[in-house]
């Protein structure tokens, strides 16, 4: 009889343990964490990359889009003729391409969004990408000619990125809140403070890429503490981007994790205020950043994981140039140069601190460091991205902040006149609009290098670092960007391993 | 209350902890072992005996330094909130107890009010008013004490306002200030004191907390809360980044526990002597 029991009990575990092992298998969706909660969910009127990390590519669709190994790609523009003077983009477009409620997208809606963008009233973050359109006519429904003031070699390249996304004219007002794309996911729910969810769109257009999962979760955790416990409960499946370097050393010898560091363009720079006093004297700010030791930096605030910069250029970008030896680490010259600007007796000022611990470190790191050239700086802390925005981005009210820049090849933002540091040179200004007028690759990296050179020079903000990203995800998940050429958590291609 | 009774187990206990805690306070004014903002960033994370008494942070900052420099800064701030919460509540208290009427009731109405936000909910508010900072959490915690010592002092007071001494003077002529100041503040000075007391332990309790929350003073000055809201992600790597503050404020909590417990069974004339 006991034996008997045995058996039967036995067989009903294993039973149970098979149907759980079924059950793991057929999981079909995902929950991503993400430190950071976007303040709309329409990456075409607001800067918040988090946007653009929830919905690019899952949601919303582009003409082009940017590959995993940062190739321009096409999407919703089917192929595409480039006139000999490089003024003149014609598009095919993909056709039977439907929105999520029901509205066709065709050379219309696609001059509609591109209008949007670059129109008087726009709010792109990106909107002096679309500064160089003349005008944007329609031939046709699957035909759209993009006619431009002057040659743009990153034309296609912008294209791509989240600001650039197609929207539909009858819904495109709503997109913050209930966004309607072409992608392979819809709109679900969004719970503020905890997740937005992305469900399977039935009727997605390019039926060679249909999503293998059928539902997206993603969740908002800001404090690193729970974002580890949320990984180790299973209550997130992946964290793409882990902000506590310090955390991430026990996933990589734990066999349940993929651990994994990729490169990214994330360059964390302490940017100052150059239309106020003191910073709108090149030396004090040369000064700084003389009294910024990189390496020990690196290891003080993000456990050594993070690569040294010298300007506003990640060195995975192409034409990047080492120039962490323009202004290397020197207390005594800074010292030096602080006296020969007048500031013989010290300087002090505050630095407005978003929450995330990247930057909180990087603060506490540079505060002694200055604090060794006698320099007094002030922490404040704030919080991002909302007060942060309306605080330092929109009012310039600030001496110094400290925050990473994530979208790749940036360089360009010195050169607009309303950016918030306040940096003024026509020479750089000049650079920048004849690197994007050439549509020669190497000429045209060879200016972007002249302008590294002027703001490693200039240093209208602190250069301090690359942030890796370091993906944590359950090690059965495949498909998940190793690298992030573009801020973004492009889940389209992601499955679960049998 | 008997005056001649040796002083019982836990007055000695809390007088000795509140005594070393104000000593080392003190002495971090003029000296820590290191300079208590000072990065080694090179002997990051180092146990204690290694590099220091009490290890390093991950700054590579000594532990004990900077936990006597917190010492002076959490017990500084507790002292003034409860110094200033204190005087003005017990100025209420007695003010209305003295008064009686519709402003009693008004007052007490108030504070049972006051008594309804957490010390940390108004001064996540008073954060967002002024900002935060040191005098912003002195304020917050001040403004909690306001209705504790409002309540304690009038219901002395009331106490003392029925005695026949006071009604003697009244009788002679006396004004209500001058009986206030003559005959009720001496005679609720114990209770109040007893009161201050176990009221610093909670002062430091919630200074710890606002500072955990980012509410206290701003780095680099060091605190206690902010030590153990930095020792989080490295629980694992560095225990004693937490166990040490950890340990510092819940012995500054039982210290002032004890005292105020210990001088209450020889102050409080509500006690009987053998308790």
């Amino acid at each position: 009889m006991r034996v008997i029991k045995g058996i039967v009990g036995g067989l009903a575990l294993a039973a149970a343990l098979s149907w759980g092992a079924v059950a793991a298998q057929a999981r079909d969706d995902v929950v991503l964490g993400l430190s950071i909660e976007p303040s709309g969910l329409d990456p075409t009127v607001a800067a918040p990359v988090a946007i653009g990390q929830v919905t690019w590519q899952n949601l919303f669709e582009g003409l082009v889009r940017i590959d995993r190994d940062g190739r321009i790609v096409p999407q919703l523009a089917r192929s595409w003729t480039i006139s000999p003077d490089g003024r003149t983009y014609t598009f095919a477009l993909q056709t039977g391409v439907r929105f999520h409620d029901g509205e066709p997208f065709d050379s219309a809606s696609a001059r509609f969004s591109l209008d949007r963008a670059r129109g008087a009233a726009s709010t792109n973050p990106q909107k002096q990408f679309f500064g160089v359109i003349d005008a944007v006519e329609t031939p046709d429904a699957a035909t759209l000619v993009v006619r431009l003031r002057e040659p743009a070699g990153n034309l296609l390249y912008w294209l791509g990125w989240p600001a650039s996304v197609m929207v539909a004219p009858a819904s495109a007002a709503a997109d913050r809140v209930t966004p309607v794309g072409t992608g392979p996911f819809r709109f679900a729910s969004w719970t503020k403070g905890d997740r937005v969810v992305l469900e399977r769109n039935p009727s997605y257009w390019d039926a060679a890429r249909v999503p293998p999962l059928s539902r997206l979760t993603f969740r908002f955790i800001g404090d690193p503490q729970a974002q580890v416990a949320a990984l180790q409960s299973g209550g997130v499946d992946a964290f793409p981007e882990l902000s506590a370097p310090e955390l991430f050393g026990p996933f990589k010898a734990d066999p349940r994790f993929a651990a994994v560091v990729g490169s990214t363009d994330l360059k964390v720079v302490a940017g100052m205020n150059d239309a106020r006093k003191p910073f709108d004297d090149p030396r004090v700010r040369r000064a700084l950043m003389m009294a910024v030791d990189r390496a020990t930096l690196i290891e003080g605030a993000q456990s050594g994981l993070g690569q040294p910069i010298g300007s506003h250029y990640a060195p995975n970008d192409p034409g990047y140039i080492d120039l962490t030896g323009v202004l290397p680490f020197d207390p005594a010259r800074a010292k030096a140069l602080l006296a020969e600007a007048g500031h013989a007796d010290g300087l002090s000022f505050t630095i407005k601190v978003p929450q995330m611990p990247y930057a909180a470190h990087t603060a506490e790191v540079l505060q002694a460091m200055f604090a060794d050239i006698g320099v007094t700086m002030t922490i404040v802390p704030t919080e991002f991205p909302a007060k942060w925005v309306a605080e330092v981005f929109k009012d310039h009210d600030f001496d110094m902040t400290v925050v990473a820049h994530a979208e790749p090849l940036d360089i360009g933002i010195y050169a607009r006149p309303d950016y918030y540091f306040g940096y003024r040179n026509p020479a750089f200004d000049r650079t920048i609009a004849e690197a994007e007028r050439t549509t020669d690759a190497g000429a045209r990296l060879a200016l972007y290098g002249t302008a590294q050179r002027m703001l490693a020079e200039d240093v209208p903000a602190l250069y301090l670092y690359v942030l890796p990203k370091l993906g944590v995800w359950n090690a059965k998940l495949e498909g998940l960007w190793v690298n992030e050429p573009i801020p973004s958590n492009d889940l389209t291609q992601v499955r679960w391993r049998e | 209350m008997t005056a001649g009774r040796p002083p019982g187990p836990r007055l000695v206990a809390g007088l000795a902890i509140t005594a070393v805690l104000a000593a080392v306070a003190l002495v971090a004014l003029a000296w820590t072992p290191e300079p208590p903002t000072r990065m080694a960033i090179l002997f990051k994370l180092r146990p204690p005996l290694a590099h220091g008494l009490l290890g390093t942070d991950a700054f590579g900052r000594d532990v004990l330094s900077m936990l006597m420099a917190g010492a002076r800064n959490s017990l500084g701030v507790a002292l003034a909130a409860v110094a200033l919460g204190g005087s003005a509540g017990t100025l209420l208290g007695v003010g209305v107890a003295a008064r009686r009427g519709l402003v009693d009731g008004l007052v007490m109405r108030g504070c049972d009010v006051a008594f309804a936000f957490p010390p940390i909910v108004s001064a996540m508010m008073l954060g967002a008013l002024l900002g935060p900072g040191r005098a912003t959490a002195t304020l917050a915690i001040a403004l909690f004490m306001v209705p504790v010592f409002a309540r304690v002092s009038r219901g002395a007071a009331l106490q003392v306002w029925s005695r026949d001494y006071v009604l003697a003077a009244r009788g002679a002529g006396r004004g209500a200030l001058a009986i206030s100041l003559d005959h009720v503040l001496p005679n609720i000075a114990g209770q109040l004191v007893v009161q201050a007391t176990i009221q610093l332990g909670l002062a430091v309790l919630t200074e710890a907390g606002l500072s955990f929350l980012g509410l206290g003073a701003p780095p680099p000055e060091p605190s206690w809360g902010r030590m153990l809201a930095d020792a989080q992600t490295y629980m694992v790597r560095a225990p004693w980044l937490a166990v040490a503050p950890g340990a510092t404020i819940a012995l500054a909590v039982l210290g002032f526990n004890l005292l105020g417990d210990g001088l209450r069974d020889r102050l409080d004339p509500r006690r009987s002597p053998g308790r």
